[in-house]
């Protein structure tokens, strides 16, 4: 079957070797994707924080335009980034829940042409991988499999709060399970998995955001991980980009890779380096990937 | 050292607003907000109340009891990064990302805020980057908003920027979408003017 | 049991009523027109005398129905006032008092439906004359009925034995009653014999119990059974029957001495199995005494842990050991059928389990202990001998009690569990004896609302026990400083100060909420009562009538109808025994006629009306092929009435006849 494919804005600039590795991955697993003709930005949280309705119709619009590029049968709609998923999410329960807003949003939809059948679900990568491709599969798949590597698998949490869809919202393991069949050792943490990385906080009050980032990467070296993965590009980037910050604001030689879970996987099912993104990183995973391959 | 100067800390009655806790839990989210029995399980698990002004918990006693200047002129609401960790551990499932939310419009729709204070500055920044393009670029936003409230960080992250533009992670033009931006545009227009519509006759019927 | 008509043919006789209109003060006077209702009721053809009084229920007002009943021959008596609930059986029995069958008395709600809920006075008298008006012609159609009579058997069931079922027990006991006690465990006791102290006193909690258990054991009139439950209960009020069954226990009771040799000689060198008694913080053989203080003091064989039971291939060294030749392992199930008049559940309470809260690390790391667990470290016959340990054998320098778990939750249980606020400072206090440890107690409210609770409350405040006032989030292993390195953490916000703050400590302690027993829809569907909404059983009425359920019989007692302390669970089980004796003493139950009837040569036998009934009432006569209604289970609610496809099924009272001519009275005036 073919998933509508969401990228979301992120995905196209910091995220860029996310959206490479994933489709890359996709490619490979069978899973047939189509980008969303005319998607736009979902909001993300400061849409909320600005407009209700605006960010409501904002992020529906993107739901609309799928129904109205599949007018028949249910869509499902792949959002590799967690802010994405979740906010697509949330606008698609107001729509249907509130009362004024829902009608309001509604009758703009159809004024642009596009009705609003609420038939699409939205999924993440990690649910289609694990559940639709299943773990089996992934194992075959993985003809270079990650033996050694010691990776911490960081959810984030958009994808497990507030709805609990595809995984634990205590202790998921989607992601793990992922990497696992993929030959790699997976750290155990719950304390940290699932915890906030500060989201856009480490740009705007870095103090407290960048704090929440480094105690992530504090514990992941604690428990000796090689690498940490992530399924966000938000939190990818808190957790890469600003150890140059960390280093000096902790006094901490901290240096630690944080990879994309798909560039892992990727690396794992033998597609080359450059088409993984792997060459943009900021901190070299190659250090610890050779070690693997080893 | 904290000054020993002495200051006179009383709130009459006539000083609250006695509808502001209605008006807050008329709002997406707010469902619940008065069965919150204080019980601190919010603030214990939010991972940066210990920078608040007010803890969560306080927030909701202050929104309440009707203290609207406390509520939306300190950083508590800015704070939320929006983890949902308090929604999901409240007791008496009170969605209070949301009631965050909800109080971050109503400090915007007021002008609530210090004018160089970076989140609030963000957040309408990156609304007018996709209003005007559809999709939102980090490039620009960011620029923008150091630009207004802090120069000198822009100095602190250009390393960092420079390193992600050479390695394509930053665009320096503006993405454009698909089909005419204009249609986003269009499409908030029109939503905003029939929501209008339909409180005003809601307001009417009751 | 005569379940046919009451002989009476409706319409038989011409009606003569009586009618008279209440101005109940200015309750009714004040909105509808007494004396206007008065002269329409006079102008109904049937009606002899009409008449306004201003109090129809006091005995003025009654003398007035006895004295026209007499003097002009009336057969059918109408009341104009308030609602039947409140005054019904009052004028019913004016009538009685006259030599007039009290149903052939029909009341008219002029002040519930007319009076207290209409605002204009035109419309409010108008609807009176429509209501009295119905109840005119509707009365013609009475006929005359007998309440029927039950006989109640002295004996009573108690299912439970733990404090409510003993007290219940030994009350109905020393009342000269055979008592018949079930208990599902291998001893009596129940949770209370797991406690060491009781709050507020901190009495020993064996000290005050075991000398009951012993009572219960050597009553001649009690009747005890443990490793039993009641199978199945059929009958009603006065005439219960249930079947008990009976778990084998591999051991003869009669033998046994509690000696303890069989367990020493056990092929088993070392306990495997967890021991439900210690909460599973201890292992037992599978011959094992359940506690040593059990009653009866026998052993009993797990037969899914035994050697022998599972394989058939053991030395059998307990064989050996046992100079009484007490072990038995031809056991089998048995049961007993008994014959009582009431029953007392008293079936207790189960305890939250923390796994369900994930945050709380109960399970996954090491020294985090439900409360009932430490109720055992800190009792002398518990795993560690009274003493308060970690997993490593030491004592702990600090621990976290956190009120709460699973309680005041909208995700687990909404509602307080009322004794765990005591429970927990109890606890801390106890702790705080046994290890001089610092003890931090983590609470939302602090409850304690019983006689000296507030007293114990303010002795725990001058012992030292910190009082964070603030729920907590998590319990983690995670260490931000280096104090917290290997400690369990747990975070709250102190919100009486207003910060957030971590306590490193080593043992955490989680007071869980009480819950129903996990099979109580099992157990109502045997006795036939309700469950509230979380599962608890329901009482008849929540502030007059705690201890007795919609099924007349069945009493309640302790834990299973609501968490609650051992003074008020004492207090309800006397309650419970008291209201039994009340209905045993007096010998009888009588039960209104309002019930069902099923007409057998209208009946097809087709049995739709079975499965309708929600009290289970309804019986199919195999010989006659018709169905049948125990007029004593019966309450009259209608159903199987309605359901019927052929109109057998009929209801006294609530003939069609008085129904549709009640509806043509208040359509006549409109």
């Amino acid at each position: 079957m073919k998933y509508v494919y969401y990228p979301g804005c992120s995905l196209k600039s910091s995220g860029k070797p996310y959206e490479e590795s994933l489709l890359e991955v996709f490619k490979k697993a069978g899973v047939e994707v189509e980008e969303l003709g005319g998607w736009n930005c979902c909001g993300a949280t400061a849409y909320m924080s600005v407009d209700e309705s605006d960010a409501m119709a904002l992020a529906g619009r993107n739901l609309a335009l799928a129904e109205k590029e599949h007018p028949e049968g249910r869509i499902e709609m792949i959002a590799p980034c967690n802010a994405c998923y979740l906010v697509l999410m949330k606008a698609k329960k107001q729509i249907e829940e509130r009362a004024h807003l829902g009608a309001a949003v509604q009758d703009a939809f159809s004024r642009a042409g596009m009705t609003y059948r609420g038939e699409v679900t939205i999924r993440h990568p990690l649910d289609v991988l694990v559940n639709d491709v299943g773990l089996d599969r992934i194992k075959e798949l993985c003809t270079r499999p990650l033996k050694g590597l010691k990776v911490a698998c960081y959810y984030g949490c958009q994808i497990v709060r507030p709805y609990a869809t595809f995984d634990d919202q205590f202790n998921p393991m989607t992601m793990d399970n992922l990497l696992r069949a993929a030959g790699a050792e997976t750290v155990e943490w719950t304390s940290m998995k699932a915890r906030c990385c500060g989201g856009t906080l480490t740009g705007t009050i870095d103090s407290a955001g960048q704090r929440l980032s480094y105690i992530i990467l504090k514990e992941a070296r604690r428990l000796q991980a090689d690498v940490v993965a992530t399924a966000c590009p938000l939190c990818q980037f808190n957790l890469e980009c600003y150890q140059g910050s960390m280093r000096k604001r902790f006094d901490d030689d901290l240096e630690m890779p944080s990879l994309f879970f798909s560039q892992l996987l990727g690396h794992a099912m033998g597609i080359k380096r450059r088409k993984l993104g792997l060459q943009d990183m900021l901190v070299s995973p190659r250090k610890a990937l050779k070690a693997c391959e080893a | 050292m904290k000054s020993l100067e002495i200051e006179r800390r009383i709130k009459y009655e006539s000083e609250v607003n006695p509808d502001f806790g209605k008006e807050i839990a008329s709002m997406t989210g707010g469902e619940d907000l008065y069965s919150c029995i204080q019980c601190g399980t919010c603030s214990s698990t939010c991972p940066v109340s210990i920078y608040m002004h007010y803890t969560p918990r306080r927030v909701i006693a202050l929104t309440r009891a009707g203290f609207e200047d406390e509520v939306l002129t300190h950083n508590t609401i800015w704070l939320c990064a929006s983890c949902y960790a308090c929604t999901v551990d409240c007791p008496k499932e009170i969605r209070i990302t949301d009631v965050m939310y909800a109080l971050k419009r109503k400090a915007i729709e007021r002008g609530a805020y210090p004018r160089r204070f970076p989140v609030p500055a963000l957040a309408k920044e990156f609304y007018n980057s996709v209003h005007r393009s559809g999709r939102s670029n980090e490039i620009h936003t960011v620029t923008k908003t150091f630009l207004k409230t802090n120069p000198l960080k822009l100095f602190k992250n250009a390393a960092m920027g420079i390193k992600l533009l050479l390695r394509g992670r930053l665009q320096i033009r503006e993405e454009k979408m698909e089909g005419a931006p204009a249609e986003v545009r269009e499409l908030l227009d029109a939503v905003r003017q029939k929501r209008k519509g339909l409180e005003q006759e809601a307001a009417k019927t009751v | 049991m005569d379940t046919s008509n009451n002989g009476n043919k409706p319409g038989q006789e011409r009606a003569k009523v009586g009618v008279y209109v209440c101005a109940c003060g200015l309750n009714i006077a004040s909105k509808v027109h007494i004396d206007e209702v008065r002269e329409f009721a006079g102008t109904l053809p049937s009606v002899g005398v009409a008449r306004d009084y201003k109090f129809m229920c006091s005995d003025p007002g009654q003398e007035l129905i006895i004295n026209d009943i007499k003097e002009h021959g009336l057969n059918r008596i109408v009341v104009a006032s308030c609602s039947p609930l409140l005054h019904e059986h009052t004028f019913r029995k004016a009538c009685e008092d006259a030599g007039l069958n009290p149903y052939h008395f029909q009341m008219a709600n002029i002040r519930e439906h007319v009076s207290w809920v209409t605002e204009d006075m035109e419309l409010a008298t108008e609807k009176a004359k429509s209501l009295v008006a119905a109840a005119v012609e509707r009365v013609a159609f009475h006929y005359a009925l007998e309440k029927k009579r039950v006989d109640i058997n002295g004996n009573v069931l108690v299912v439970g034995g733990g404090i409510a079922g003993i007290t219940a027990a030994l009350n109905l006991a020393n009342a000269g009653k055979q008592v018949y006690l079930v208990e599902r465990q291998p001893s009596i006791g129940g949770h209370m014999a797991q406690f060491d102290k009781t709050f507020p006193t901190l009495d020993c909690a064996a000290c005050i119990l075991t000398p009951k258990m012993s009572e219960v054991k050597n009553h001649p009139n009690i009747t005890m059974w443990t490793m039993s439950e009641v199978e199945n209960v059929s009958g009603y009020v006065g005439n219960f029957t249930a079947k008990v069954k009976h778990y084998p226990r591999y051991i003869k009771e009669d033998s046994c001495v509690g000696c303890n040799d069989c367990i020493d000689a056990c092929v088993f060198k070392n306990g495997k199995w967890e021991n439900e008694f210690d909460a599973g913080l201890s292992l037992r053989k599978p011959v094992y005494m359940p506690f040593p203080q059990a009653t009866p003091s026998t052993v009993l064989i797990d037969p899914e842990a035994c050697l022998y039971l599972m394989k058939g291939k053991c030395k059998q060294t307990c064989v050996d050991a046992c100079e009484r030749d007490a072990i038995d392992f031809t056991q089998q199930v048995t049961y007993d059928e008994v014959e009582v008049g009431t029953v007392v559940l008293s079936t207790g309470f189960k305890s939250f389990d923390p796994k369900r809260m994930p945050e709380y690390a109960y399970g996954r790391l090491d020294n985090v202990h439900t409360s009932l667990e430490i109720e055992r470290l800190v009792n002398s016959t518990g795993p560690s001998g009274g003493e308060v340990v970690l997993k490593n054998g030491e004592k702990p320098k600090s621990v976290g009690i956190i009120h709460c778990v699973g309680s005041r939750d909208k995700r687990h249980n909404p509602y307080c569990s009322s004794v765990c606020c005591m429970a927990s400072l109890k606890l801390a206090h106890l702790i705080k004896e046994r290890t001089g440890a610092q003890v931090y107690n983590f609470y939302i409210d602090m409850r304690t609302p019983g006689k000296g609770y507030e007293e114990f409350y303010d002795k725990l405040l001058g012992e030292g026990v910190h009082f964070i006032r603030g729920r907590v989030a998590e319990v983690t292993d995670w260490a931000m400083t280096p104090e917290e390195e290997g400690k369990l953490v747990i975070r709250a916000e102190d919100t009486m100060i207003g910060m957030a703050r971590r306590i490193p400590v080593d043992m955490v302690v989680l007071a869980v909420a009480l819950e129903p027993q996990p099979d109580h829809e099992d157990i109502r569907r045997t006795f036939n009562i309700s469950c509230s909404k979380e599962g608890w059983f329901l009482e008849r009425h929540p502030k007059l009538a705690p201890v007795s359920t919609f099924s007349d019989g069945i009493y309640l007692a302790g834990a299973c109808q609501g968490p609650k302390d051992i003074p008020a669970t004492v207090a309800q089980a006397g309650a419970a025994a008291g209201e039994a004796l009340a209905l045993i003493s007096r010998g009888y139950m009588e039960i209104e006629p309002n019930t069902a009837w099923i007409d057998p040569d209208l009946c097809s036998g087709c049995k739709t009306c079975l499965p309708q009934c929600p009290y289970t009432a309804i019986t199919r006569n195999e010989d006659k092929g018709v169905a049948e209604i125990n007029p004593v289970l019966c309450k009259g609610c209608g159903t199987c009435v309605g359901a019927c496809p052929s109109g057998a099924a009929q209801q006294h009272l609530f003939t069609d006849d008085q129904v549709y001519t009640e509806i043509e009275g208040i359509l006549s005036h409109v």
